[in-house]
Parts: C-alpha cells; structure tokens; sequence
C-alpha cells in the first residue's frame, strides 16, 4: 500500500521558508477574506501559495503558514497530509498527474503513463498517479500542473511533452480534432434546417 | 426538562445533554471508545450506535445526538446489535491480535467491548496494516499498530493539557496519531494519555511489562508531591509500588494526576532509610533502635528546652506533625517551624488556604496570579484554570516570571511594585478584577517565601478588600502552596511558640551555638550547611540532605507506606492509606516518635492510630471533617512594610525534582533530560 502522507525522514528539508513580496500580497489577501480572529480558515489557500511559490511543501513552508495564521504547527501538518495535491516531496518543473480510473483506462491511459513514466526525470517532469480527475468525457486526461491535456494517446502525450521540454506551453485542453468535448470532426446534430 | 422512554422506560432528563448521557442516567451501558466526559465530543468510533425515535431509519451514535422531548430511544435491538458487531468488526481490522504481550491486557477497553458486544470469529485474511511508532518522551510508549483513532489523545493535549502537539496525518487508511515532528511532549500531564487511552497504543513507559493488573492489589490514597492533594490510586506488588492512578475526585484533580504524582515512585525504591544510624567518629554507623534512641536522649536530655528546635518537612503527615508538636512542647521547646521556605504565614485559617477551593476557579470571572507558576506548582490544578479560559470570559493577569502557562496571561509585571500598583488601582487589569463578580486572586510562595513575604501579603490581603473579593458568597483568596504538608502544619500550629525561632532562626541559632539539638522530621529543603555544629536528629524516609547531615537516623515511612491525613491546599483534609510496609527497620513516623518520647521520659498520652486521630481533632477542630473543605477564619494579616524590586519567582524552578522522592526517582531524572533537550532544540 502506497503510504500517501508521512513524513518521510529522507525527504531533502530546507533550512528556511518565507513569502515573496509578491505571494505575501496573496497571502494577505486570503487572510482578508476572513474575519479578523478567523485566519485560519485561510489555511488551505494559504498552503497552496507557499507551494506555488516553492513548487513543493517543505515543513519550513508548513511552519511559517502557521506562523502566518497564528495556528499550531501540527494543525497545519494535518492538513497538509490530508490533501494528496499537497505535495511532500520536491516535485519536478512539470508534475504529470496521469488519471487511471476507469474511463481513462478503457481509453488507453496505460499508454500515455508509459509516455510519461519514461519522460519522468525528477527535474523536469515527476509523475503521480491519480484518481479521477472528472474530465472523462474526453479520457484519457493528463493534469500537467494547472492544466488539462485531454484525449491523449501515447504519439500525442510525447508530443505534449517534447513541448514542454522546449519551453515551450502546448495548448491545453484536447489534443485531437475537437472543441472541447463536441463531437470530434466538427458537429453531427442540429445542423439542418 | 425532556422526556425521553429508554427501552420502554420513561425518564426526564436534563436539558441539552447528549443521548448517550440519557442511557447513562437510566443505568444503560452504551459502548464507546470515542467519547469521554471530560474531553470535546469527536463521534468518530461510532461504537455508541443506538436506534431512535423519530429519527432516521438508521443506528445513530448517542454521544453527538441530543436528546429531544418524547424521543424514544433504543440500545438492544438487533438492529443496534447487529450495528455494534459490525463497528467492532471494521474497528479491529487493524488491530494486531496481540493482547498477551500488550500492556493494555485485562485493563483494555476494546478487549473488554469485543467481548461483550464483538464477533465471536474473525472474518479476516488480509494482512493488517503496519504503523510506525512514535517518540513521545520518556513516559508514553507507543504501539500504533493498535491504533484505533478515537483521537482521545489529541483531545486531550489540545483541550487539557495545552499542548497542541498531537494531531492526525493522513487520511483513511495512512491516517496516524502523531506530533509529526519527532519529539516529546512538553506537558506535565502526559501519563493522563495513558488512561484515556481505550487500547494499547499509548502504554506507561517506565511501567511497561512490569505487572498484570490483575496481580495487583489496590489502595486508594493522596498523593503528597505537591500541595493539591490529588486523589491517587496505589497499586502495588506484594511490597513493592508498581504504578499510581488518579481517582476521580471533581473537587481537587477531576481525573487528572501530575507526572509527578505518577511516576515519581520509582523513588520509592531508591535511597531509602532501611534501619537507624549513628554517627560515630563522624562516620555514619548502621545501629539498632535503642542504640539511635539511646544517643538521642544521651544529648537531649538536661538540655535546656530553648535549646532544642525542630523543622518539619513537606510531605509529613498530620498524625506525625501533632506528635512532633507535643513532643517539642514537652521538652519546654517553642522552635517549631512547618515552613522550611521561609513563607510568611501565619495567620487565620482563611490567610493560608486556597479559600475558594478548586471548583472556585470554574467560578471565577477573573483570575491574578502572585508569585506563581500554577504549571509547575501543580499542573493539574493549572489544567483547571485553563479549562476556565476555555470557557470564555475570564481575563488571567500575573505578576511574576510566569512563563508559558498553557493558556495566555496578561504579564502585569515581575516585582512587589506592580502589585502595589494594582492595589492603588494605577493598572487597567484592576477594574476587570473590579468588575468581576468572582475574582480570584492566587498567591504562591514565590510571593510569601521571601524576605518582604510579609508585607506582599499585606498588599495581596489591602487588594482582596478594595475588590470586595471576601464576602460571604465567596472568598477570591486563595493561596496555592507547593507543599503537600504545610496546611496540615499551620492548622496544627507548628509555628514558633512565644519567643520561639522560625527556620532562619533556628539556623541562625545553630551557628551562633544557641541551638544545641536540631529535630529534621523529613526536612530536606533547608541549607544543612547551615547547621553548624549541632546535633541533628533527621528522621525520614530518604537518605537525602537531611540524612547527609544527621547525628542520628530513624527511618521513616514514606507516604505510600502509612496511615496519614493530609491537609490540601484548599484546607481539605483528606486521609492516605497504606499501600505496604516501609522496609527494613523503618516504622510509621508518628510511633516512633511515640517511642522516643518514652524513652526520653516524656511519654506521649497515645498508643493507637486512632488516639493520635482523636488528639488531631482536639488540637483543631478541621481535622474531625474528612473530605472536607472546612472555610477559613478570616481576619487581618500581613505586616504592610517596605518591599524589595526582586522579581516574584515561582517556588518550584524544576517541577521534576522536588522533594526526596522525586530526587531518587530515576524516570524524574529522564522527564528532565528530556524537557531540557525540547529546551535546547527551540
């Protein structure tokens, strides 16, 4: 059974977290959504900030939440176990979140995580295998950090990935012929009188 | 009031309690490993599953449902059988089948709920899940492959003790009890996990696989290491302590015992004073009785009675407290002192007492601290003055080096100054006490054991009046001492009689050769360097400083060993019992004082336990009230005076290591190590 959360002690620790400028006006704005007193409940948001800042959660980054939202470390931990989109360990540049749950894999997602478990370097590209990612109307479906890649097949997840390779930002969402899930080949019905 | 039918029967039922409670009130057992009185309601066991009525068609857990008017509620049938069987069945799926080598066995609360309500086979050939243990400090063990997840533990470290260490990481299957940062607790409370526990995750450390608890035989007793006089449960094998336990006790210590109190009694085993000793050629020489009593009354007698003094010790009972009084007063002697601190009382009953008890403080509506550190003076009554700040709606103020108190304080200042300040009113905190209809002020001896202890008082005594803090609905003066026999001494009067020397005078005296004879009944706090030459007569239980300087040696019974009322800092008195003999040659303290007194021709008029009980009655009236807060004589007290800019520090600057038990005790000395290494990590 893969063990989703402890802390595992060979995880690469640093040795200090704080916010950028930048993401610290994020932060605050979180805060704000709260009433003063009731800052934890930006916890979440909270996190995920530090994590997009940091690309992964160390415990440095868990610390200074709490800190930031004056709750006690091991609340924050608890959290931060909790959600299996925190991410514990460093990740690479690229985290492909490969679905394979049952429409995904009746439409070859065994494929397309050859592709990805083959591009996975630990820099680049890390890969993660998920549950549903709820886009099955276009299986199989490939969460590469903040997007979608849709009705992959292995030729295309290679292609998806040599892109992002190249520095370059594949465009999201289905790689066949189709607008988002309309029918592939353009529409089929209600196009008469 | 509702009305609830519980299987079939009708009960009326106080308002705003939980199903669950109703059952309890109608004598109904409901299954729970969840749930506990004490603690925040959690509902995650689900092992309380009754069925009610209206309600859905499906069991409920009683703890989180309340009761409502006309509810039926029912807790036998098969449906609620067939739910609880099935609860128990997924709760041990993970649970390993190894209760002959847990700790837990034949005390454990899933054992005992398989049992009654669980599937008589298991249904099971999957491999159980393995969990890693945890590092908790030196007095929890850990199993978490036992783990059940009622999360009792972190309720309890959250809610109680303070200490927002323990949480749970993960979820289903990975979830795990945890600080997640490897380290210990910094609570004084954390044995209390080990009895919340229902399984066998969390186990004593220092008590693992020492004893079966059926193998052991039980005594209910007081604790004496520190003045709350918790209610303790001594559990002992043939005659050796193997473990305590609290007894429930809402009036002092709810449920809860120190670390102190717990796991203090490996010192019980360590330095002890087996048989009498002599010093001869300044070497101490193992003698019998008669040779002690014999040097004793070789010095004492002839010699002039303002000659001789006596110091009694923290942890000494009543009856050998009221033995010593009689003893000094037959050899004309009037240096008798009970406060090896120093600490400036000696006032009525009502200047020396906790006033307003510990239930008091569920009362109070704003609390000041004087010179204290409720945490490390006596954690279980600091725990209650934290349940009050959960509650809501009480400002806690202290003047003193208190530091973290497991709840926030409003730091008025350190020294005497800032208390004169308040009395005049200059500080804002003064009209929330002011304003408060209960307030409560708390003095320490960090407050009273000091040079100008007198004169704080005397500002702690102007301030309880400005307040109008002692009325005849309640008295906000409460003074919390650190030592278990003090109240006791006081009530008894073992103060210098007239013309008599306190402790620092009757060390002064030893060194100006005024005093000749020095009589240590288990006093270990003092300077013995300051002795001079006199003759010591140490009696006790603990080969300690006091023994390191005596002439002479009696062996004494330690708290566990003997008979013995105890007066708490409330001024309850409450009554020890003995849990086994004191070993070797040692005897109950009041009988050998009996026996010196006869020797040195000065019988004493008792030869019975219960003489000795009558004659503490008639010295003072408390003592025929046992379990009993009797209320204090109040009256004026203090000597107002010039005060010092010393800060007011707490009395105990090592919770750990107090008195001689707890300096022999070798799982103290590990709580120490360890806290000092949390010390040093932050």
């Amino acid at each position: 059974m893969a063990m989703i959360t402890a802390d595992p002690k060979d995880v690469p620790q640093v040795a200090s977290f704080s916010f950028t400028p930048e993401y610290m006006a994020k932060v605050e704005e979180q805060i704000a959504h709260y009433p003063p007193g009731r800052q934890a409940s930006a916890v979440i948001a909270v996190l995920d900030l530090a994590q997009r800042q940091q690309g992964w959660l160390p415990r440095a980054a868990m610390n200074e939440v709490a800190r930031l939202l004056e709750m006690a470390p091991i609340r924050v931990y608890e959290i931060a176990t909790f959600y299996t989109m925190f991410q514990l360990r460093p990740k690479g540049k690229y985290l492909l979140q490969v679905c394979t749950t049952t429409p995904c894999w009746l439409r070859g997602s065994e494929a397309v995580m050859k592709a990805c478990q083959h591009a996975a370097d630990g820099e680049t590209f890390s890969v993660q295998e998920v549950e549903c990612l709820g886009g099955c109307v276009n299986a199989p479906v490939v969460q590469i950090n903040d997007d979608f890649y849709e009705d992959l097949d292995e030729a295309s997840m290679n292609k998806v990935l040599d892109a992002l390779r190249r520095g370059e930002t594949p465009k999201a969402g289905p790689q066949v012929d189709r607008q988002t899930s309309a029918p592939q080949g353009g529409l089929t019905t209600l196009k008469g009188e | 009031m509702p009305k609830v039918k519980i299987d079939g029967v009708e009960l009326e039922v106080p308002a705003g309690i939980t199903v669950l409670q109703a059952c309890e009130l109608a004598g109904v057992e409901i299954p729970r490993f969840c749930y506990h009185d004490r603690l925040s309601i959690a509902g995650n066991c689900r092992m309380c599953l009754v069925e009610v009525k209206p309600g859905p068609p499906k069991p409920q857990a009683s703890c989180a449902l309340p009761v409502a008017d006309k509810q039926e509620i029912f807790t036998q049938t098969p449906t609620v059988q067939k739910a609880r069987k099935g609860v128990m069945e997924f709760l041990l799926i993970n649970h390993p089948l190894d209760c002959p080598i847990c700790d837990q066995g034949g005390e454990c609360d899933l054992q005992d709920q398989a049992m009654a309500y669980g599937f008589d086979r298991s249904r099971y050939h999957e491999n159980k899940r393995a969990v890693p243990d945890k590092e908790l400090g030196p007095l929890v063990k850990t199993s978490m492959n036992r783990c059940i997840h009622c999360t009792r533990c972190i309720r309890f470290a959250t809610e109680v003790a303070g200490v927002e260490q323990l949480g749970a990481t993960g979820r289903g299957e990975s979830m795990e009890v945890t600080t997640y940062v490897e380290q210990a607790l910094s609570t004084e409370l954390a044995g209390n996990l080990v009895d919340l526990c229902p399984v066998g995750a969390l186990t004593s450390k220092p008590y693992a696989f020492e004893a079966r608890p059926w193998e052991l035989t039980k005594t209910e007793s007081v604790d004496v290491l520190d003045a709350l006089g918790s209610n303790i449960r001594i559990d002992t094998r043939g005659a050796q302590v193997m473990r305590v336990l609290p007894r429930l006790n809402d009036d002092v210590n709810e449920e809860w015992i120190s670390d102190k109190t717990r796991h203090a009694i490996d010192g019980l085993r360590h330095q002890r004073l087996d048989r009498p000793y002599v010093r001869t050629k300044g070497k101490l020489v193992e003698a019998t009785w008669d040779q002690a009593f014999a040097a004793i009354a070789a010095k004492l007698t002839g010699l002039d009675g303002s000659k001789i003094a006596a110091i009694v010790g923290d942890q000494c009972d009543a009856e050998s407290m009221v033995a010593l009084k009689d003893l000094m007063a037959s050899l004309g002697s009037p240096n008798v002192d009970c406060r090896q601190d120093g600490a400036k009382l000696d006032g009525p009953r009502g200047s020396y007492i906790f006033n307003a008890g510990v239930r008091g403080i569920d009362q109070a509506d704003a609390i000041l601290l004087i010179g204290t550190n409720p945490r490390v003076e006596s954690p279980v009554l600091n725990a209650r003055i934290r349940k009050r700040y959960v509650h809501g709606k009480c400002p806690i103020g202290s003047i003193g080096t208190a530091e973290d108190l497991t709840y926030p304080v409003e730091r008025l200042g350190a020294g005497p100054a800032t208390l004169r300040e308040l009395v005049d009113g200059k500080l804002g905190f003064f009209d929330k006490l002011k304003n408060a209809k209960h307030p409560l002020i708390v003095v320490g001896m960090g407050a009273l054991a000091r040079e100008d202890g007198a004169a704080v008082l005397a500002m702690a005594y102007e301030l309880v009046g400005k307040l109008n803090a002692v009325r005849d609905d309640w008295n906000g003066f409460a003074v919390l001492h650190t030592a278990a026999a003090r109240v006791g001494g006081l009530d008894l009067g073992l103060v210098p009689g007239e013309g008599g020397r306190d402790v620092a005078g009757i060390l002064e005296g030893c060194q100006k050769k005024e005093i000749e004879a020095v009589f240590l009944l288990a006093a270990d706090e003092i300077d013995t360097t300051k002795l001079g030459k006199a003759f010591v007569i140490y009696q006790g239980h603990h080969g300690d400083a006091g023994a390191h300087r005596a002439d002479v040696i009696l062996p004494g019974a330690a708290y566990t060993e003997k008979p013995g009322i105890y007066v708490n800092t409330e001024g309850r008195v409450q009554v020890g019992r003995r849990a086994g003999y004191p070993p070797g040659d040692a005897r109950e303290d009041w009988a050998i004082l009996r026996a010196l007194s006869e020797r040195l021709g000065k019988t004493l008029p008792y030869d019975t336990l219960h003489q000795v009980r009558a004659r503490l009655v008639a010295v003072n009236k408390v003592f025929a009230a046992i379990d009993q807060q009797a209320p204090g004589a109040w009256g004026t007290f203090g000597k107002p005076g010039a005060t010092t800019d010393a800060p007011l520090k707490s009395a105990v600057p090592n919770f750990y290591m107090t008195c001689p038990i707890s300096r022999a005790s070798k799982t103290m000395s590990d709580c120490m190590a360890s806290r000092s290494h949390l010390m040093a990590a932050e």
